[in-house]
């Protein structure tokens, strides 16, 4: 079901590049000088067990840590590393997080707001009433609809149900429309039926941008991504088309093997 | 957004506005003039504080620095410059959003417990500046005599310069009320309740924590200025650490991230202590304390946020539009009833404000 990458223009460079990237805890390495190619209009999984540095590299690629060493260049020209989350989310790189991450006293329709707002610097004016936000409201209202939450814009996002929440995230970060959409496991702890919807969301939003996604959940990665890369103990171990990693032995043995310590 | 679903909610939000306002303007009537004068000040500072500490989750331990600093520079125009007080409050302000510059950008990169220490660490050097400082600030003595002229007005009757500086407070309570209701307050309150996510949409975290912590200083300036030019003179008082303190207590009492809560809970603390001093009682300290601990132990969400609560509880919410009058006051009377047994009849003026 991969597909090739749709959007993405042959010969293009790729539109996120990491050459050596580490980042060091104390001492141990979570990102172990991965290098990385991104190409433009594809969808990008990363996977590899737990503890393999897929969140660190996330965090990495969006400023949210910096690198003890390497680079990432956005469009080749763009250096990330070193800039602030804000910066890079400017520049077009957003992201969604793993564990739901929200603003629990607002409400979906005003998230949105705030997602759409940001780029206007409507968000300086303290001498402004907050019903400016509202030039906003049709735009959040059609990217609410896009997500299955029509209807669900205005209570506090805390009291969502879970499945909610996680639309909501993916709501957020189409809302700052970005070339480089990086999402952290969207399906995690999701039942099936919200799984293939969110597949179907995800398939919804690539057209028109990059996708670049953590996930453990290998029925989502053969529905939707063009190429995988898998990581272990914070090193790329392979990276090729899903049909071609999935037989392959090192991978069988990092998901399966690691565990037992069978190395 | 907590307080703008009360405010935006119709006519149960203007009664409790018409309220408030008819409570400050009748308060030096029911109360000794200058008491009047020191809870309409603190209840701006409380809002202030409030602006931070409610909508952006950041508590400071300093804000001693720009009432107590804006005191001083208020005093200075009005003594040295021949100043009108208007002019000289303002000046006041200024120097207070001036001040909140630097320290505000020294600070805001912390939070929790390290943003206090800090900014409580940047208020005592103030303080220590200010007394050292004796040439111009006067040392241990303050700045006595500051005039309060008005083109000529006699404005030394507190009772009547209550009103003079009433206005100033108003204003005050109202960019505040602004601030929280605009769009950099929304996104202050994406910040408190989640900076990582408020990055990840591109919004600048730390400039925007500045750009609040300077607004609260300026509104806490203008609340200094006119406790200043009220008192006729600006003393290390204003800048010592418990005044940091006793600001931050009456905004907790009244109920953090309600805007108003503070108000009322500098109602209650001022009223509570001129009501002790006058009575000759000396441990000030253990009864508000005690009150303070009651509260924060039973009360969680302050005086009007447990008030509005209860309201809401009981589908008495302004929300629902019916009857706007009593919407607010059944659970305004009855939430104060908790902590008065101490405060007597001190804490009926003090419920009604605002």
């Amino acid at each position: 079901m991969g597909g090739g990458p749709t959007g993405g223009r042959p010969g293009s460079g790729p539109v996120l590049r990491a050459r050596g990237l580490v980042r060091e805890f104390r001492g141990f390495r979570a990102v172990d000088g991965v290098d990385l190619d991104v190409a433009e209009g594809s969808v990008h999984a990363l996977v590899g067990p737990n503890g393999a540095g897929k969140t660190t590299l996330f965090n990495l690629l969006t400023g949210f840590l910096k690198p003890t060493a390497g680079s990432v260049l956005l469009e080749g020209r763009r250096e990330l590393a070193g800039r602030s989350p804000e910066a890079i989310s400017r520049l077009g790189v957003a992201r969604s997080f793993q564990i739901t991450s929200l603003f629990a006293e607002l409400t979906p329709h005003q998230h949105v707001e705030l997602a759409l707002a940001g780029p206007t610097g409507l968000g300086w004016r303290f001498w402004r009433s907050d019903r400016a936000l509202a030039r906003f409201a049709g735009r959040a209202a059609e990217l609410l609809a896009q997500v299955g939450l029509a209807g669900h814009g205005d209570v506090p996002a805390g009291s969502l149900s879970y499945g909610r929440k996680r639309a909501l995230e993916l709501a957020l970060a189409l809302a700052l429309d970005p070339k480089v959409l990086l999402l952290d496991e969207p399906t995690a702890g999701m039942g099936v039926e919200d799984v293939d919807r969110t597949i179907e969301l995800v398939r919804g939003i690539r057209a028109g941008r990059t996708v670049v996604m953590v996930e453990h959940n290998m029925n989502v990665v053969a529905s939707l991504a063009d190429r995988v890369t898998v990581l272990q103990h914070g090193k790329v171990l392979i990276e090729g088309p899903y049909a071609e990693i999935r037989h392959d032995p090192r991978v069988i043995t990092a998901y399966l093997g690691d565990s037992d310590a069978a190395r | 957004m907590i307080m703008s679903r009360l405010a935006r909610s119709g006519r149960g939000g203007i009664a409790l506005l018409v309220i408030g306002l008819l409570a400050a303007l009748v308060l030096p009537w029911l109360i000794y003039p200058p008491v009047a004068l020191d809870i309409a000040c603190w209840a701006l500072f409380a809002a202030a504080l409030d602006l931070l500490l409610g909508f952006t989750g950041l508590l400071s331990f300093g804000h001693a620095a720009f009432w107590g600093g804006s005191a001083y520079c208020t005093g200075l125009i009005a003594l040295h410059g021949g100043m009108p007080f208007p002019v000289a409050i303002l000046g006041g302000a200024a120097f207070a959003a001036l001040l909140a510059l630097p320290i505000g950008f020294l600070s805001v990169r912390l939070t929790g417990i390290y943003f206090a220490m800090v900014t409580l660490a940047f208020a005592q050097m103030i303080y220590f500046v200010a007394n050292q400082w004796r040439d111009v600030t006067g040392g241990e003595n303050g700045l006595q005599g500051i005039p309060r002229e008005l083109f000529g007005l006699d404005l030394y009757d507190p009772f009547f310069f209550y009103y003079a500086g009433l206005p100033f407070v108003l204003a005050g309570l109202l960019a505040a009320w602004r601030i929280v209701r605009s769009p950099f307050g929304r996104v202050l309150v994406s910040i408190r309740d989640n900076p990582a996510r408020a990055r990840a949409l591109g919004y600048p975290v730390d400039r925007y924590r500045l750009l609040a912590f300077v607004l609260s200083a300026a509104l806490s300036g203008t609340a200094g200025g006119v406790f200043a030019i009220g008192h006729g003179f600006a003393s290390l008082d204003g800048l010592y650490w418990t005044t940091s303190g006793q600001v931050v207590m009456m905004v907790i009492l009244g109920g953090i991230g309600t805007l108003w809560g503070g108000a009322i809970g500098a109602g209650v603390v001022v009223q509570l202590q001129d009501f002790l001093a006058t009575a000759g009682f000396e441990g000030i300290g253990i009864v508000t304390g005690s009150i303070f601990i009651v509260i924060v132990l039973l009360f969680r969400r302050g005086i009007w946020g447990t008030a509005r609560h209860l309201a809401r509880r009981r589908g008495l919410s302004p929300a629902g539009g019916s009857g706007g009058g009593p919407a607010g006051s059944p659970g305004l009377a009855r939430a104060p009833a908790s902590p008065r047994p101490a405060g007597g009849p001190p804490g009926a003026t003090a419920g009604e404000r605002c």
